[in-house]
């Protein structure tokens, strides 16, 4: 491994985590209200949810570009009012990565509320506590190993992603150079050993983030 | 106390619940054949149930009223309600469990001391026996301090040497907390320890009611 391959590998497992990061309190809040109440309009938001997992990633990604490059109504607001551009950036990375993984989070988040009984959050009402208080004193703690599994599910799903990635962000070395962008640009070029070394690393970082996600919605099963 | 279910309608799988009903007696008894709507009735009272049609009023105060679509939050009723299944919650040990209903001390100790839970405080949910579970579920209860206290079959689910000594308790809590009851129950013997008053219920009406006191 070269130290730019390192740099590739720390770079990826930041952009990951910050994109999950991000994602978490929207993603939590939308599973939650997915979870619990009947809303109008709510099978239309869970089909528009998931289709990221369906749709190419490489078309979210041009629906991305568009939305967030300088003629874009997102970006092209971002750049008259803060002068930032994200296109062809790392915050494009952690954009795509986000939304990406958005759907995965969602629904191992609305599984693990629908596994926490109604009936506790009905009876912590009758002790005296508000919606929002039972949600974190009951419903947060009793999902949280569902919700752990999800977080890291959604992050496994960060660190392989390419379509979106390109797409939204280039291949720029040291600027946008994740895991994936980097094995297929050695591919490319020929170089296969790089891209093969690259390989194990990614593999052996999913390998991880899988095994500690099937860990924890396997310990949630048997409590 | 005085808690009036106005020309109460809600639908069941397989009939109406149709409560018309004042009940101002310090322990009420409900009893009836399983699936007559006992629990349901509890619910609509807790607030974890609206009705379809009808009202509820607790000591003058609106709980639900189906016609002004009025529904009066759980949390804001003071309605204690301990189902059948005890809802305990098994991420709080024993403590934390009672402190969810109120943590007032003086209220914390006589509950504690009334329902002897002092070497059960730091014992986790899981660890306890029925009777425990019964009794902290109860003090958690209390602890919310309720206007009134639903008691769904406490004592169904457990053994009978147990419920010999869980009684007690229940007539220790009607006797020191003077809080107002509806007591779920099949059991005649339970009825005649605890209650004032004893009403039937079959297909979601009810059918008669007793005076024992």
């Amino acid at each position: 491994m070269l130290p730019e391959d390192w740099q590739i590998v720390w770079f990826t497992t930041w952009v990951s985590a910050l994109g999950v990061a991000l994602i978490i309190p929207p993603g939590l809040a939308l599973a939650w209200l997915l979870a619990r109440f009947q809303w109008p309009g709510k099978s239309i938001v869970e089909t528009l949810v998931a289709l990221p997992l369906v749709v190419p990633p490489v078309a979210t990604g041009l629906i991305l570009l568009k939305l967030l490059g300088r003629r874009g109504p997102v970006g092209g607001w971002l750049h008259q009012t803060f002068g930032v551009d994200i296109v062809f950036s790392a915050p494009a990375v952690v954009v795509a990565l986000a939304v990406m993984s958005f759907p995965l989070l969602v629904r191992s988040a609305r599984t693990a509320f629908e596994e926490v009984p109604k009936r506790l959050e009905d009876i912590a009402r009758t002790l005296g506590r508000g919606p929002w208080n039972v949600f974190l004193t009951i419903s947060l703690p009793l999902a949280r190993r569902g919700l752990a599994g999800g977080v890291v599910l959604a992050f496994a799903r960060a660190l392989g992603e390419f379509g979106a990635t390109i797409m939204v962000a280039g291949f720029i070395m040291g600027k946008t150079t994740t895991l994936s962008l980097a094995i297929y640009q050695n591919v490319q070029q020929g170089d296969d050993a790089h891209a093969l070394r690259l390989l194990a690393v990614c593999i052996a970082m999913a390998f991880v983030a899988l095994w500690i996600s099937e860990r924890l919605s396997r310990r949630r099963t048997n409590a | 106390m005085s808690l009036v279910l106005e020309n109460i309608v809600l639908p069941l799988a397989e009939f109406e619940l149709r409560v018309n009903l004042k009940l101002d007696a310090l322990v009420t008894g409900l009893t009836g054949p399983s699936g007559a709507g006992k629990t349901s009735l509890l619910e609509l009272i807790a607030g974890v149930r609206r009705p379809s049609r009808g009202g509820i009023t607790l000591d003058g105060v609106p709980l639900a009223n189906a016609a002004s679509r009025s529904f009066l939050a759980p949390e804001k009723r003071r309605v204690g309600y301990v189902p059948q299944d005890l809802a305990l919650f098994p991420h709080l040990n024993v403590l934390a469990n009672l402190r969810y209903g109120g943590s007032e001390p003086k209220l914390l100790e006589k509950v504690v001391e009334v329902l002897e839970l002092p070497t059960l405080t730091r014992r986790p949910i899981a660890s306890l026996s029925g009777g425990e579970k019964q009794r902290v579920a109860l003090g958690r209860a209390l602890l919310a301090a309720p206007r009134i206290l639903l008691l769904d079959e406490p004592l169904s689910n457990i053994d009978d040497r147990l419920k010999e000594k869980i009684l007690p308790y229940l007539q220790r809590v009607r006797h020191e907390f003077q809080v107002p009851m509806i007591y779920v129950t099949h059991s005649k013997a339970e009825l005649g320890a605890l209650c004032d008053e004893v009403l039937t219920m079959e297909m979601g009406q009810i059918s008669g009611s007793l005076r024992l006191t």
